[in-house]
Formats: structure tokens, sequence, C-alpha cells
């Protein structure tokens, strides 16, 4: 049976630092080299040493995958390959491998220059990391060695996010990444086809968690947000800069035009022009409806949200602003939460998950006194929502996915270990192995096996192919019967006697009187001493054994007395 | 194993291939060459158009002078212009299985195939395809429904009386079956059959065979395809391009040193003119040395934009289709660029207007990439250039979009993050304008000398036919044709007496027959199959022996409406040995180097997949019951014994015979071989040098003895 080894380096029950390492067919592939964002150690990365214990990870691994440009899937990448080395290739889509460079960059630069860490990568190290990258197509089966090949699915997580299948011979996992499975306000829905993978490796943030209909989430953050700005209040949103973003700008820039507004909308950082760029020169990985429209209208143009001046986070009266990171634990969103943090009227809309140990993850868990550098304690009197805008499946989603995959068996990572048993107990209910339908046939052949290749060819090819000739081995069997009527009288009888009980075979009577079955022949002789007696030949190959031993032993019972 | 041919356009095909259980239709093209033969429909009322003569017979016979009209001693349909579709009557095309499109000028026959014939299947493109494709059928839908025409002619169609009618009518093709534009609903729903595939995807079809489209290099998202199954490959090339090996750096160079004469200050006599112009074309090549591969100024066919054409991967072909060849065999499209740019910029300079008549996508974008660096240099950064289609902006923003699909120096581009083509910056500058149509917006901007790049090639439909009568009458106004499809000659013909120039530099980046005899070395097909047009010479260059397909064997060619048996023969499937099975075979050498073993397996089909695993184990015999029924115990016919080969030595089998207790063993000779007599046992052995004989009476244990002792000098296959 095939052998399929997964080694969670990260992410295994936990989410973050997404990292797995999965040995098929005799090869070895990483999927994903993400980071943690809730650790500043030795932990924020995945442990490399475990993947060999001597010897270059490039000789070890036969190639790396990255499944969509978030750090807690591609941050350990520079890391990865340049720090502890590795020069193999390392496969990721288009808008993944234009985008991945950038976060990096970011993270790096927050990372050294604000938080002064030394031993960190350098912008050198990510430039020379991405030459390593080559990209990969929406379904194209990219082959990265004779044996191995990989294919890449739409998963509709963020701008370029993919799903993975590695395929060697006849084995094969899908790797999921992260995904969605119903499209969003810029991004289509995942979709995978029936490819019957040996084992499907999907994440499960939303494992127990069946979402309510999109519109309804998105009415209420409308709802909440002008609320606030109604009463003079100031919306903080912590997003990331590519993503989540861009769909919650659409829905505000619409909804503002709507009900006309005037509350300043702003978005924090200078890569949202960059960013938005790149989403109208990738349209083709967004959804159906953005693709249509972009030619008329491009949703990424933003008439009523402006770039962020840090000097803006005072002045007084509403307004809303977009800041990055999206999970407050560093950066602007941290700098603006602290400044916003002790009114009432304000309020904080955490729009996606964040990860223990973050900001953000203790104000959702209902901290109210935050303890930040230096000792200072932060009271939080601002109202703080979470909605999840994730775009991640839910439960009901990932089932949807096992169903349109139909794996063998599931792995369920990137999740919490108490919500996958709820989920694995879900998918075992639901998916029961199926029969195969078709009625199963018996063949017989020789398989000629010559350097490495197999022929199975039918024995007589065989034997003509090797140049030698067939043995005939004949038998004929002499049955007496008691009959003193003709010869071809006995024929006959001895023919509608096996028609009657050899209903599933072929028995002929022929013109000369003898009588066959198949390719048995049955032939009358009088006997030269006895006239009362008949002599039945029964003559068949070594292939009719069977059925030739078995006509014997029932001519040999006598004939049916026939009516006369 | 068969290829129904459906169109006799080589760079327009239509074929259906049987492969295995599936039916295969290889593109969608269509002819629209039948629109020749009809008059031009004008976007105002042109009085030129509309007084044109009736056609008479020579005896004076006027009755089809309402359909047909004459101009400059050509005839002409007057009526709404039908095109040529493929052949829908050889095969039934509700059968077929799927549409692999290669490029979107072979899918515009699609609305006709889908909607019209009972097909219920797939289409396979890809993205870029798909949607430019769309646009291509918008503009054509739109061209013709926007001037609706009342008289639809359909007499000149009786056979008896085409045969009356001069050439090219008389000798037009399937006129019965021509029909008129679909609709954009037809359209719209066609497109909705597609599935979107990328390059080297292996799409499985029904498990039995694979497609997978590879990059062709010859314009946005063009794809070849292979159709495979586990031993037998097919591969389909339709409209490649390789022009990264083309030698195109000198002519370009001998172009802009052609072009800087003209620049050059009149003051300068003969000889200081010669010296700049050779010191202009030695920097020249210095330069073409320096910039090595990469394209040179006035040089960049489509192939500079699209991903490099995928030879390897159509190596170890048994059959290669191989259609969309050039159709130009003798220009060399970078010579035409450059040609295209000189006489625009001539014409413009002594103040005249450019008519490019074209498609809304694929040669214009090359172009305009040309123009952008060269009107700065060419003084023309003053010309308005216009581009008018009902979807010039979905053409223009489109071709930004496909970033994936584009050629690795415009990829880079878009990771800037930066448009990948630079026509976004001469809309920026204002120096390209983009209108639906001539109507609106555009009579308000409308200058003098411009350069208008409109539809249709043809001349037949459009915007193109407005200026054709409005600049026509100029001799300082030029048309240039670039678009290969059509003959300019018979294009311009309802347009005569034209005093306008006319320039044909057709643009045409497909292989050509040198690159097409390099690639037939280098990826070594077993047999090549394409239209007929290409295995003899073109017929205005029939001393052109150079100009044909050259291979060995000689290429198997087809014509519409052929039938053609495709010569390789399936011999082989592919089946996955379960490990239990394999564990359980007994391999024995029989020469050096070959091994054989004897399987009986149960073999699964599923999904055209083949599994075999071990045959089941026999039930055990179920005690304690009463007798089982008498049928239940004849054996099953089916259950197969292995073959047997070798000899029976006499002398070690009689030895044996006496081992196991026979005592009155006798041997005879006879002519062949031997016969071994029991005498007590009445029993009589023939053994000949391929074959034994037992010869007993019925008593079964003996039998089974002897032939348990005969099996054991003879081996089981």
């Amino acid at each position: 049976m095939p052998e399929i080894r997964v080694t969670p380096l990260g992410a295994g029950q936990d989410v973050g630092r997404s990292c797995i390492l999965v040995s098929i067919g005799g090869k070895n592939v990483m999927l994903d080299c993400g980071m943690h964002m809730g650790f500043n150690d030795d932990r924020r990365f995945p442990d490399f040493s475990y993947i060999t214990r001597n010897g270059r990870l490039t000789d070890f691994l036969d190639c790396v995958i990255i499944s969509h440009f978030h750090l807690d899937h591609c941050g350990a990448l520079p890391y990865f390959s340049e720090m502890v080395g590795y020069d193999g290739p390392i496969y990721m889509t288009h808008p993944t491998q234009a985008i991945c460079p950038i976060l990096l960059e970011d993270y790096r630069k927050i990372a050294v220059d604000k938080k002064g860490e030394a031993n960190f990568f350098t912008s050198q190290m990510i430039k020379d990391c991405m030459k390593k990258v080559v990209a990969v197509h929406l379904h194209q089966t990219v082959q990265v060695d004779d044996e191995l090949e990989i294919k890449a699915y739409y998963a509709g997580h963020v701008l370029g996010a993919a799903m993975f299948q590695i395929k060697v011979g006849s084995e094969s996992v899908v790797y999921t990444g992260d995904y969605n499975m119903t499209p969003d306000r810029h991004l289509g829905a995942a979709w995978i086809d029936k490819c019957r993978p040996n084992l499907l490796i999907t994440e499960s943030t939303y494992a127990t968690t069946i979402r309510d209909s999109k519109r309804c989430r998105e009415r209420d953050f409308l709802k909440k947000v002008h609320e606030t700005v109604e009463r003079g209040g100031k919306v903080l949103i912590p997003v990331f800069a590519l993503g989540r973003a861009q769909e919650l700008c659409i829905l505000l820039e619409t909804f503002w035009e709507r009900v006309n507004l005037k509350a300043p909308i702003y978005f924090s950082t200078g890569l949202t022009e960059k960013a938005n760029h790149y989403y109208k020169l990738f349209i083709t990985w967004t959804n159906q409806k953005i693709r249509k429209t972009f030619v008329q209208r491009n949703m990424f143009e933003f008439k009523h949200i402006k770039a962020f001046d840090r000097a803006f986070a005072d002045n007084p009266g509403p307004m809303v602003v977009f800041a990055t990171p999206g999970m407050l634990h560093a950066g602007q969103s941290l700098q603006i939460f602290r400044k916003w943090a002790g009114n009432e009227k304000n309020m904080v809309i955490m729009p996606g998950y964040c990860v223990q140990g973050t900001v953000g993850h203790k104000i959702l868990s209902g901290q109210r006194k935050l303890e930040m550098e230096g000792r200072q304690v932060l009271e939080v009197k601002m109202q703080v929502e979470y909605m999840s805008f994730s775009a991640h499946a839910d439960a009901k989603g990932i089932m949807q996915l096992v169903g349109q995959a139909e794996p063998e068996s599931v792995l369920l990572v990137h999740g919490e270990a108490k919500k996958m048993e709820f989920l694995k107990q879900k998918i075992e209910q639901e998916f029961r192995l199926l029969p195969s339908a078709k009625k199963p046939r018996l063949l017989h052949g020789t398989l000629i096996m010559k350097d490495s290749s197999f022929q199975l060819v039918s024995s007589e090819q065989a034997l003509k192919e090797l140049g030698l000739a067939e043995h005939q081995l004949r038998f004929t069997c002499r049955v007496h019967l008691h009959d003193s009527r003709k010869e071809q009288e006995t024929a006959a009888r001895v023919y509608s006697h096996l028609k009657s009980v050899l209903k599933d075979h072929c028995v002929q009577h022929l013109p000369d009187g003898s009588v066959t079955v198949e390719s048995i022949l049955i032939q009358a002789a009088a006997h030269s001493e006895d006239p009362g007696t008949k002599v039945l030949l029964v003559s068949w190959t070594y292939q009719d054994e069977e059925l030739g031993s078995y006509l014997t032993s029932l001519l040999k019972k006598g004939l049916p007395q026939a009516p006369s | 194993m068969k290829l129904y041919c459906l169109s006799g356009h080589p760079t327009l095909p239509c074929n259906v291939l049987k492969f295995k259980s599936t039916t295969i239709m290889l593109d969608c093209g269509l002819d629209m060459t039948s629109t020749l033969n009809f008059l031009p429909l004008p976007l105002v009322q042109s009085p030129r158009l509309s007084n044109l003569p009736g056609w008479s017979l020579k005896d004076g016979n006027a009755f089809l002078d309402k359909e047909l009209k004459e101009c400059s001693g050509h005839v002409f349909v007057d009526s709404v212009p039908e095109f040529c579709l493929p052949e829908t009557e050889l095969i039934d095309l509700s059968t077929v299985d799927v549409i692999l499109i290669s490029n979107y000028h072979c899918m515009m026959a699609l609305p006709y195939i889908t909607e019209h014939t009972g097909f219920t299947g797939t289409v396979y493109a890809t993205e870029p395809t798909v949607q430019i494709g769309r646009l291509l059928m918008e503009e054509l839908v739109n061209f013709i429904e926007r001037v609706p025409k009342a008289q639809s002619a359909s007499l000149w169609k009786n056979k008896d009386i085409q045969r009356l009618l001069p050439s090219p009518l008389k000798d037009a093709v399937e006129v019965s079956t021509w029909r008129r534009c679909y609709t954009m609903q037809e359209v719209n729903s066609a497109l909705s059959k597609i599935q979107l595939v990328g390059y080297s995807q292996k799409i499985e079809l029904f498990g039995a065979v694979q497609v997978t489209p590879l990059s062709s290099g010859y314009a946005l998202g063009s794809s070849n395809w292979i159709i495979q199954s586990h031993y037998e490959k097919v591969s389909y090339v339709s409209g490649s391009s390789l022009l990264t090996t083309h030698p195109q750096h000198l002519t370009a160079a001998v172009d802009t040193v052609h072009q800087s004469l003209v620049e050059l200050p009149s003051g300068l006599g003969f000889w200081s003119k010669l010296v700049v112009v050779v010191f202009l074309f030695l920097f020249y090549l210095i330069f073409c040395r320096i910039i090595g591969r990469k394209r040179c100024l006035l040089s960049l066919p489509s192939s500079s934009f699209s991903q490099p054409m995928d030879q390897a991967s159509l190596k170890n072909s048994d059959v290669l289709v191989l259609t969309g060849l050039t159709q130009i065999p003798t220009a060399n499209p970078d010579g035409m660029v450059g040609e295209f740019c000189s006489n625009l910029a001539l014409t413009v300079r002594n103040g005249g207007n450019v008519l490019v008549p074209c498609y809304p996508s694929g040669v214009i974008y090359d172009l305009l990439e040309c123009l952008y660096q060269y009107i700065d240099s060419a003084g023309l950064s003053n010309i308005p250039f216009y581009f008018i289609s009902p979807v010039a902006n979905s053409s223009l923003e489109f071709s930004q979009i496909f970033a994936e699909w584009l050629c690795h120096n415009k990829q880079t581009k878009v990771y800037l993050p930066e448009p990948p083509f630079p026509h976004a910056e001469l809309i920026q500058t204002n120096k390209l304008r983009h209108y639906p149509s001539i109507h609106g917006d555009f009579s308000n901007d409308f200058r003098q000398p411009c350069v208008v790049f409109t539809g249709h090639p043809s001349l037949r439909f459009g915007d193109v036919v407005h200026f054709m009568e409005l600049w026509g009458k100029s001799s300082l106004n030029t048309v240039i044709f670039t678009e290969p499809d059509f003959s300019y000659l018979e294009a311009l013909a309802p347009y005569q007496p034209l005093a306008m120039k006319c320039i044909y530099c057709p643009i045409d980046t497909r292989l050509n027959f040198i690159q097409v005899s390099k690639l037939l070395k280098e990826v070594q097909p077993l047999h090549v199959v394409c239209p007929e047009q290409y295995t003899q010479p073109p017929p205005a260059q029939s001393h052109r022996m150079d100009l044909m397909i050259d291979c060995q064997p000689p290429a198997m060619s087809y014509r519409r409406a052929e039938v053609l048996a495709l010569p390789f023969k399936r011999l082989f499937e592919k089946i996955e040995i379960m490990p239990e099975l394999a564990d359980s075979l007994v391999p024995m050498e029989i020469k050096p180097g070959i091994s054989l073993a004897t399987v009986s397996a149960v073999l699964h089909t599923k999904d055209n997949k083949h599994v075999l695993q071990p045959p089941p184990r026999p039930a055990p015999p179920t005690s304690g019951k009463k007798r089982k029924r008498a049928s239940e115990d004849i054996p099953d016919c089916k259950v197969l014994k292995p073959l047997l080969s070798g000899s029976i030595p006499v002398e070690q089998f009689v030895q044996t015979l006496e081992k196991h207790g026979f005592s009155d063993v006798k041997v005879e000779d006879t002519a062949k071989g031997h016969i071994v007599l029991l005498q007590e046992a009445e029993t009589l052995i023939q053994i000949e040098e391929d074959s034994t004989h037992i010869i007993c009476d019925n008593d079964e244990m003996l039998r089974v003895r002897l032939r348990d002792l005969v099996l054991k000098f003879l081996q089981k296959f």
C-alpha cells in the first residue's frame, strides 16, 4: 500500500507558522514556510533542523510550495532559504510571487528597524530568496522532476491564494492552504475537481462555525460603523494591507456613496495604492463580477478612501481608519489603538482571526487592561467588535471541499485541537467509502518483463514474441453407454441431454453427427464387440480441462430415458 | 482513429478527431472570406454604393439586378454578408464530446456549432482566448447588427443560377450552407460552455484520453494541444510562432538607417550623408550586439509578448496535425513592421490620413508598441491616433491584465507594478484615443491628418467602410493592410476606382516553411497530417518548391469534407497491478534479460482505469448442506488454463511412468514422433514435437495421473 508521511513543523493543531513536510512516493515536499505572529523568539519560525539532522536541505527536499502571501504561510521563507540554506525550487502563483516580497520587506522593517532585532534576514536575502521562485499558473501541471508533479487550484482566500495537488505516480496529496468556499466582494470561491487524492490536508480555522450569510455580516458591520460615526466616534479597523482590506474598502466605498456620508475614510499605509494596482493587474484572480465590470469601472479605484497621515489620528470628529497590521501586534494599527482605546465613543473592529499572544487576541478574549511595553497599563474603554470576515472556509465549506475532491482520507491542520475533533466526527459521519461499481472480470495472461518495461499479453502472444511453439495437450476419453440404437440416434440423445443440462454453454449438433460443447468434441461410435453398447469419444484440450472432466463424469452416469 | 475534416481553410481549421472512445473537435474556425462577395455595409448612407448598377446576364436578362450589383467590373451580392460554416453533415456534431480551441481567431464558428447541432459537450480554452474571442465576436455582431439591411438575397444561390454568374461568385463553394452572423445571445450561450484551462494542464476526458494545451507563441493565450493516451499521442499544432529565432536585427537596422537618411539635414552633401549612414549602420550593428537577443526598435512581432512556443512537449508524437501556418510565407514580419511605420510617417508628413483596417486585438498591440517607440523620433507626436471599435476600450484594458500569459519581460513589469503594454501611456498622454464608433464623441474630437485603426479587415462592414468612402478619393491618403486574412485587392474591389494609396504590409508571425521543417526535425513525429494547401507550392508561386511541407514519410493531406484514417493502431492499455498480486507472481527467466510470469487476476475497470487484483479464493466447500444443484457444479468455461510449451523427451517420460508404477509401457515410433502404450490400462499416448494426445478409457484417476506427469515436462504460460 502507498505510504504517505506527513509531519507538520507548524500549524498542526494551531494557527500560525504553517509548515508541513510531506513524503510521498520517495519525494519530500515542504508545504508553506510561515512565521508565528505570537512569538518573538525562536518559536516564531518552524524548526527546520528537524527536516534533516546533517546534510543539506536542498538534497533532502524536492521542492517547496507556498500557498499564499500571508506571513503565517511565507514569513520564514528568506530565513529558510538564505540563512538555513535551501537552493531548490520554490513554487507559488504569480500574484503571490509579486506581493510576497513586499510583505516580507514590511515584516523585516518592523522587526529590525522598529524592534531592533539583530540576526534577522536582510532585504538582499529576500531578493535572493525570490530568485529561487518558480511561478505557476492555475491548473498548470508542473513537472518538478520526472516523477513529481504539482498543480494549483483556485483557493479564493486572498489574491493569488492556491491549493496544491502533489502527485507521484498514482499517489497524490492535496494541500488546501487557506481557502474560502463562498465568493466575496472581490474574490471567487475555491474550486477543485474530483481528483480523488489519497490524502486531503485541509485547514480548519473555522471548524465548528457555520457562519450566517455574508449579507447579514456585511449589514452588521456597516451598521456598527455607521452608528459609531454618527455619534462622533472613531472606528479603527486593523487589517493586512492586502486581502480583507480591499473587500472592506469596496464595502464602505459603496455604502458611503449610497448613504452620502461625509466622515473621512483613511487607509494607513503607503502600500495601498500599490496594493490596489496589483489587484488591477491581477484582476483575473478576482471574482466573476469584478472581472466582468472592470473595463467600465475598476472596483479598486476608491473615491472616498484617502491616504492616512499620522497626524490625522488626533483630528477631532468621526473617521474610519484602516491600519496595518491586522492583529494589533505592532506598527501603525497598534499606535492608533493606543491613542483611541481610552474613549468609549470609539470602536475597534477586528475583521479577522487573531493569533494567541497578540493584542488583538487579548482584547477579543475580553481583556480590558493591557500591559504594554515599559510596564505601561492601557485601559481599553473603546468598544471591541469581532467580525469574522476572514476568508476561511467554515465547517460547511470544508465538508463541501471534501465532497468535491473525494479524498481517501482527510488530515485537519491549521486550527484548534478541540474544534478539529468535532469536525473529524462530522466528516467521518458524512463520508463513507463507496463500493466499486462494475463487475470484475477474471483475466489470464503472461507478463513479459524486459529491462524496465512490463507488458501483459495473452499467452499466445507471449509465445509468439518469444519464438516458442505451443505444445498442445489433448485428451480423448472413451465413455461406454448402453444403447442399442444407431450411433446417430445416440448422438442426438447426447445432444438433447447436454443441451438441457448445460444451459450457459454453447452446445451444437454438427451435420457429421458429432456434438460439440464449446470446443469439446463428442463422437458416438459402435462398440466393436457389443452391439448394445455405444462408445462416446470425448476429446478436449488441456485448456478445457475442467469442462472436459465434468462432461465425462456426466456422461458416465448415462442418458435419461428418452420418451419413445 | 479517424480525422474528419470540416473546414478547407488552412488557417481557420475545424477538424474532428475520433480517438479511443472520445470525439474531439479541434478548433472551430469560421471562413469569413465569403463576405468578400458582398457589398460593404455603409454606416451612413452612401450614394455611390446605393447607385451601383444592377447586374444582368449577357443576354440582357436583368432578373438578378436587385440582388447583384456591379462595381468596376466586379459583381457583388447586395445583402447582409454571410459566412462559410464548417461542414455540419460529415459527422453528427451532437456526438462531439469536447472542443479544443487553440486561439481566438479559431473559435469564431463556435456559436454555430454549440447552439445549432445538439452539442452537449464542453469547450476548453485559455482565459485570454475566451476573453479576446468574446471581443472579436462582440465586434462582429455589433458591426452587422447596427446597420440593419432590409434585403436578403437568396435567388443567386440557386445552383442553376449560380452557374451563370461571373467568377468568383460562380466558383464559391457550398453557398447554400452560408449563414448570417449569430446574435449576441448565441455568443453568450456558446461562451458559457467553455471551461478555462492553463498551459500544461492535464485534462482527463473520461479517464480514457488526456488533453493538454501548450503555449504556441502566436497570440495571447494561444495554444497547441496534445491528445494522448498512455501509449498513443496526437499533437495538434495550430497557429504557432517561433519568432525569437528569427534573424531580425539586420532588417530592422537597415530600416532605421533608411529612416535616418530621411531625417538628415538637407544641407549635407552626398558624401557626408554616406559617411553618416555608414556610421549609423556600424553603430546600429554594435547596438544590436550589445542588446543581444532583445528586440530592436521597429521589430516587435506578436510573439514578443506572448509566452514562447513549447516545442519539447510535442516530441514522440504518433501523428502531428499541422495547421495555421503563415499565410504570407514570403514576407518577413519584421520588415513589414518597418515598412508600416515608414509609410505611415510619409503619408502623415505629407498631410494625408492613414487608415489601418485591423482586428481589435492581436497585431494592433504590436503596432501600437512600435509606434510608441517610433512617433517621437519620427516627429509624429502631434498626430492623433484613433482606435475605433465597439470593443476598443475593452481590448486595451484586457491586454493589460493577462500578465501571466505574457513573455518574461512583460511579466516582470507587473511585479513593479506597471502595466505590461506601453499603450497605457499612449492613452494617458492622449496620443492614442479610442472610441466605440465614429458616432458620438469621435465626431467632436476628429482632427486630420490622423491615423485610424479600425475594423473590419475585410472592408465589408464596420467603421472602416466609412473611412474608405471618406478618404478613398484623395491620393494624399493611404490605407495600410496589416492583417493577412483577406486578399487586399479583393477587399478593395467594391471601392474602385480608388485614388488613395494602398500599401500591403501583411504581418503574419505564424510559422513559415523553413521553421516548420526545423520544427519537424526537432520533434520528429511518425506522421504529419496537414491541409492539402501545404503539400504543394502556392498557386501563384508554383516554382517555389521551398514553400511546402517537406518531410518523411510525406505528409498526409486533407481537404474539406474528407475523412482520414490515421495510420496507427492502438495496442496497449495501462494496467495497474496491486502490490498483493505482484507479490504472488513468479517470474522465470526465459532468455537473458527477459522474464515471464503467468498472471491470473481479476480486472477491475472504473473510469477507464484498469487495476489487476488477486483472484478471489475459491469459496470453502459448504459442508452440512444437502447436495448442491447439479448446475452449480458445471465449471465456468471462462476460467482459463495456461498455454503449454516445450516438448516431451520420450525416454525420460517412459522412465517417469515406470517410476510411477506403470509396468507394461511400450513405445512405438511413428513418422512424427512416438506412441506410448499402456496395455493394461488400454491407454495410448501420442507424443509429437508440439503436441501430446492421451487416449484412454473413462478412468478419471488414471487420466489425471497421466496428465500431471505430462505437465511436469512442459512450461506453462
